[in-house]
C-alpha cells in the first residue's frame, strides 16, 4: 500500500502564499480558516541568524493521535496513500482530533464537522497532483510514495538533509522539509 | 533567538487552543461527582443501609440521575454536529477513551436506575405499580440488592477514572498528559460527591460520617496534586512549561486561591475543627469543596488547552 507524503524545500520556498491560495479556491475552504499556511522562522544571534520559509498543512502522520481519539471513526486512514481523512457525516463535533494534534491542523468547519488538509484526495484519485504541490510557481513542493524508492519524494529525502516538525510529539509525521 | 511569523489564524485553534468552553468542564465536574455519588451509595447499599430511614439510600441514585442528565446536556451543548451525536453508538472505537466514556455512561444509567429501585421513597410508593412489584423483587433477594451496590461503586469508580483518563489521553496537551490525572479528578469526584452528601443529608450519622470521610478524600487529594505537579515538573521541556502554567503562570492565582486554598485548605480546616467537636458543621465547608471541585475542571480544561508543543 502506498504511502503518501511530502518533501518541501525550504531553501526554494519564497513564501509567496500561491499553495495556501490553491487550496482555499480548490478545496472552497471557508472564510477565516486555513487548511495550509506559511511559517517563517528565524533562529540565532545576528548576524548569524537564519531564515526558514515553511509551507504547513496536516502531516498525515504515521501514528495519528486524531484519528485513535476519534469516538465515532469519523477521523479515518484512508486506503488510498494512508491519507489521514475525516468523514463528516460521521463527525459529532466533538473537537477531541483538534484537541489531539500537536501541530493545530484541524479546525471546525462552520457547519460542524472537524476539517483539515486532504492532500486533495479527489485530485489524486485522478492522477493529479495536490492544488498547493501543481501552483508552487517556486517547484518547491513535492508529492509521492514514500514507500516507493524511485519516487520523487523518497529520491529527495535520500539526497537531501531534511527535518520533520515537532518529532518529540511522537506522531511520526510525513510531511519532510529539504534545509 | 527563535521568532516565529504564521499566517494561520483559524478561529478557536489560534493563538492559542480555546476549543472548549464552560460545557466540558461542568461535564467532568458532574460525572466526577455523579461518579463519587455511586461509590457512596453503593457503600451504603452494601452496608444495608438501604434497610433503615437513611436519606443517601433512599434519594442518592436519583439526584445521581438528574446531575448525569445535566453532565451529558452540558457535553452535548458542546458539541458542534450535534444532529450527529448518535454515531457515538453506531460504533465502538476500543483506542478512543471517548467512545469508552459514552458505552461507560450506557451501563451507568441502569445501575443508577435500579438502585433507585431498591428504596422507592415513601411518596413516591404507588404511583408506578410495576416499579413496586420490581423494588419487593429485588427486596426478596438480599444477595442480589448486595451486587447492585459493588456494580455502582466499580462503576463509579470507572466513571471517575474516565473523566481523568479522558484529557490524559491527550499527548498533544502536556498539562493533561500525565498518568495522576485519573486519580486526581477521582478523589475529586469522591470529595465532592462526600461535601455534596454532608451539604444535604438529614441525618446526623451520616453528615459526621460524611465529613470525616471528606477530610480523608481532601488530605488525599493534597497527595495527589503533589504527585501530579511533581510528575510533570520532571518530565521533558514542555510538560514543565505546562505546569508553570499553574504555578506561576496565568492560571496560578486560579489554581492556588480557588483550588488549592479554599477548595481543599480551607474547607479541611474547617471540618477538622467540626469533627473535632471545635465548632458546629455548617454548609460552607461543603459548598466551598464543590465550588473547588468545579474550579479545578475549569482550570485543568483551560490550561491544558494553552500547553503545547513548541
Ligand atoms: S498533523 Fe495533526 S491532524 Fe494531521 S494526521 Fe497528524 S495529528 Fe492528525
Ligand atoms: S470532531 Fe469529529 S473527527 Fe474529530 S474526534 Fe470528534 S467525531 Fe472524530
Amino acid at each position: 500500500m502506498a504511502r503518501f507524503g511530502m518533501a518541501i524545500d525550504t531553501v526554494r520556498c519564497v513564501g509567496c502564499m500561491d499553495c495556501v491560495v490553491a487550496c482555499k479556491t480548490e478545496n472552497s475552504v471557508p472564510e477565516g480558516f486555513n487548511r495550509d499556511w506559511i511559517t517563517t522562522e528565524v533562529t540565532g544571534t545576528f548576524p548569524t541568524t537564519h531564515l526558514e520559509i515553511r509551507s504547513e498543512r496536516c502531516n498525515h502522520c504515521d501514528d495519528p493521535p486524531c484519528v485513535s481519539c476519534c469516538p465515532t471513526g469519523a477521523s479515518h486512514v484512508h486506503d488510498l496513500g494512508a491519507v489521514v481523512l475525516v468523514d463528516a457525516d460521521k463527525c459529532i463535533g466533538c473537537k477531541g482530533c483538534v484537541a489531539s494534534c500537536p501541530y493545530g491542523a484541524r479546525f471546525i468547519h462552520p457547519d460542524g464537522y472537524a476539517d483539515k488538509c486532504t492532500f486533495c484526495i479527489h485530485r489524486v484519485e485522478q492522477g493529479l497532483l495536490p492544488a498547493c504541490v501543481a501552483v508552487c510557481p517556486t517547484h518547491c513542493m513535492h508529492f509521492g510514495d514514500l514507500d516507493d524508492p524511485n519516487s520523487d519524494v523518497s529520491t529527495l529525502l535520500a539526497s537531501r538533509r531534511h527535518h520533520v516538525l515537532l518529532p518529540d510529539a511522537g506522531t511520526k509525521p510525513r510531511i519532510y522539509y529539504l534545509t | 533567538m527563535q521568532e516565529l511569523t504564521i499566517t494561520r489564524h483559524n478561529a478557536l485553534i489560534d493563538p492559542l487552543l480555546s476549543i472548549w468552553s464552560w460545557q466540558i468542564p461542568v461535564y467532568l465536574f458532574l460525572g466526577g461527582l455523579v461518579a463519587g455519588i455511586m461509590i457512596i451509595s453503593g457503600y451504603f447499599v452494601l452496608q444495608g443501609q438501604y434497610k433503615k430511614n437513611v436519606f443517601s439510600c433512599f434519594y442518592l441514585p436519583h439526584i445521581a440521575l438528574v446531575l448525569l442528565s445535566g453532565g451529558m446536556g452540558a457535553l452535548f451543548l458542546d458539541l458542534e454536529h450535534k444532529l450527529y451525536f448518535w454515531r457515538l453508538f453506531t460504533t465502538f472505537q476500543v483506542t478512543a477513551p471517548m467512545s469508552w466514556g459514552s458505552w461507560l455512561l450506557m451501563i451507568v444509567y441502569p445501575a443508577l436506575w435500579v438502585n433507585t429501585l431498591i428504596r422507592i421513597p415513601e411518596r413516591y410508593q404507588g404511583k408506578v405499580p410495576i416499579f413496586d412489584r420490581w423494588s419487593a423483587a429485588l427486596n426478596a433477594r438480599p444477595v442480589l440488592i448486595k451486587n447492585i451496590g459493588i456494580a455502582n461503586m466499580l462503576l463509579g469508580t470507572l466513571l471517575g477514572m474516565y473523566t481523568g483518563v479522558l484529557l490524559s489521553s491527550f499527548g498533544a496537551r502536556p498539562l493533561w498528559n500525565s498518568a495522576m490525572l485519573w486519580m486526581l479528578f477521582l478523589v475529586s469526584g469522591l470529595s465532592a460527591a462526600a461535601a455534596f452528601v454532608h451539604l444535604i443529608t438529614t441525618d446526623e450519622y451520616e453528615r459526621e460520617l460524611l465529613a470525616k470521610a471528606d477530610n480523608a478524600f481532601l488530605t488525599l487529594e493534597l497527595f495527589v496534586f503533589g504527585g501530579f505537579i511533581t510528575g510533570l515538573l520532571t518530565n521533558s521541556r514542555v510538560h514543565k512549561d505546562a505546569v508553570h502554567l499553574l504555578l506561576d503562570g496565568p492560571f496560578a492565582p486560579y489554581f492556588w486561591v480557588l483550588v488549592i486554598g479554599m477548595g481543599v485548605l480551607l474547607p479541611l480546616a474547617i471540618q477538622l475543627l467540626a469533627v473535632n467537636h471545635k465548632i458546629k458543621h455548617t454548609a460552607l465547608a461543603p459548598l466551598l469543596v464543590l465550588a473547588g471541585g468545579l474550579a479545578l475542571r475549569f482550570v485543568i480544561v483551560f490550561a491544558g488547552q494553552f500547553s503545547r508543543w513548541s
